[in-house]
Order: structure tokens, then C-alpha cells, then sequence
């Protein structure tokens, strides 16, 4: 299958992709910098914060802007759930609230849960330097 | 000149000094860092465009490859080195959820494979989880309410 590189390599999207995820990742920087919190608490925030601006139709125009540059970081997961809840709304009604935002994260959940524990059953035992 | 005030002179001036430059440096790798694992996400899910997904699905399989490639570098003792240089560059991306999956789970090995590894798993997953879950849950529930999505009125 013949794949068009220069639509790959548009580098007006990548440069956009680029500086919108590079930015994302600064304003984490600054909160772990700066602020007393854990990077647990940084990362319930970036989803939580991604879930309310998806949710209030914000987070959309960053992800038609940016596309992966905004969809990446931790902030598009929550804008992918928050997005998949109101489609499956729309569809369902009330029972869309339960199963539409975990529906539309399925893959990158799943993903998570599956490699997550291949990648500690094949880790290294960590080696005590210093 | 007083020994302890050049002291005190010296410490307000490190004070000073020191934390920006050290924000600076750290922004600084985290905004290429991040920017360039974003980058990677953009050309697999161009990639997948022009293969004939749509936009939901491309966006999905970039999220599972980064996933998967960031829990086998954590697995073998890479990912934490770029952690270290690249802070919020790496921990922001969803490479950082699946890192915050699979470190405290090597942790507990020993514990065993199935409270300790199972278990631990979800040590930072797990609120990440609660919280996006649960949020994307109440924004269905407004959403359904006001029948409106507040500000754009889509």
C-alpha cells in the first residue's frame, strides 16, 4: 500500500503538534517546580482538568489545532473521555454517562493494564548504585 | 567585612539565583522532550490517516503503541533516565501514565505476581483513573441536564 510521506511529514501540522504538546509539558513543569505536589497529583490533574475542558466543548478547538500535540499529553485522555460521554449521551441518554467514556479510552486502558504488567514481569530487578 | 553577613550576603544570593535557572533548564528540556514524544504521537497517527483509519481509531492506536513502548523502556531501566532529564517531558504524555504503571509494580515484585504486581499497578493509575472516570461521568450527567455543552452551545 502506497503511503503519501509528504502528508506524514507535513510540517506545518508537526511544528503546530510540536509546540502545543511542548507547551502542555512546561505548564507541568512549572506545577512540579513550583508546587509542593506529587507527580501522582500532577497527572489526576492534567485528566481531571482534560475532562472539564472536553467537556465544556474547550479542549476540542486545542485538538483541531494541535491534533496529537494535544491529544498526548494526559489532558487529551480526560478530553477523550469527556468527548465519548457526551457522543454516547447524545445516543443513550443516562446510561451513556456510564459507558461512553470509558468506551472511547478502551484502547489506551487496555493497552496500559496488558503492558503494564508484561513490561514488571520482564523488568530487571533494579541494581542498588551509589 | 563580617564573616556571618557575607554568609547570609552568599545564601540570599543563591537564592536567589539558582531555583529560576534551574525552572528555566527544566522547562526548557520539558518542552522538547514533550513536545518531541508529541511529535512521534503526530507522525504514527498520520501514518495510520493515510493507511485508512479514522481520526478516533488512529488516535487510539497512537495511544497504545506510545503505551506499550514507554512500559517496556520503564521495564528495562531506560524511561527513568529520561525522566530524570526531561521531568514533566516525559511525565505529562501519556508515556508518563504508562511509566507511573509499571515502576511501582517492579517495585513489589518480590510481593509476588498477583497482589504484588497486580496490585501496585494502580498505585498512581488508579486515582488517575477514579478521577477521569468519574469527571467524564459528571460532565455526561450536565451534559444531559442542560442538554448543552456551556460555553460553545454545540
Amino acid at each position: 500500500m502506497d503511503i503519501d510521506w509528504s502528508m506524514v511529514f507535513d510540517w506545518v501540522t508537526l511544528l503546530k503538534c510540536f509546540l502545543t504538546g511542548g507547551i502542555i509539558c512546561i505548564i507541568g513543569q512549572i506545577l512540579i517546580d513550583k508546587t509542593k505536589l506529587t507527580p501522582a497529583r500532577i497527572l489526576v490533574i492534567f485528566v481531571t482538568t482534560g475532562a472539564i475542558l472536553g467537556g465544556l466543548g474547550i479542549y476540542k478547538y486545542l485538538v483541531d489545532f494541535a491534533g496529537s500535540g494535544a491529544t498526548v499529553p494526559l489532558t487529551g485522555f480526560g478530553y477523550n473521555l469527556a468527548k465519548g460521554t457526551i457522543e454516547e449521551v447524545q445516543q443513550s441518554g443516562l446510561i451513556g454517562a456510564f459507558t461512553g467514556g470509558v468506551k472511547s479510552a478502551a484502547g489506551g486502558i487496555a493497552a496500559a493494564v496488558f503492558f503494564g504488567y508484561i513490561a514488571s514481569l520482564i523488568s530487571k530487578p533494579k541494581m542498588k548504585k551509589q | 567585612m563580617n564573616p556571618i553577613e557575607s554568609k547570609e550576603t552568599y545564601k540570599t544570593y543563591v537564592d536567589k539565583k539558582s531555583p529560576p535557572s534551574t525552572i528555566v533548564k527544566n522547562c526548557f528540556n520539558a518542552f522538547w522532550v514533550g513536545g518531541l514524544i508529541c511529535t512521534v504521537g503526530q507522525v504514527i497517527f498520520n501514518i495510520c490517516k493515510e493507511r485508512g483509519f479514522d481520526a478516533q481509531m488512529s488516535s487510539t492506536i497512537v495511544s497504545i503503541l506510545l503505551i506499550g513502548i514507554s512500559a517496556f523502556l520503564t521495564g528495562l531501566n531506560l524511561f527513568n533516565k529520561i525522566g530524570k532529564f526531561a521531568g514533566a517531558g516525559s511525565l505529562i504524555p501519556i508515556t508518563g501514565f504508562a511509566n507511573s504503571i509499571v515502576s511501582p509494580a517492579m517495585e513489589y515484585k518480590s510481593e509476588g505476581y498477583v497482589m504484588g504486581v497486580g496490585g501496585k499497578m494502580f498505585t498512581v493509575a488508579g486515582p488517575v483513573l477514579v478521577f477521569g472516570i468519574s469527571t467524564a461521568i459528571i460532565v455526561g450527567i450536565i451534559y444531559l441536564i442542560f442538554n448543552t455543552q456551556s460555553i460553545t452551545l454545540v
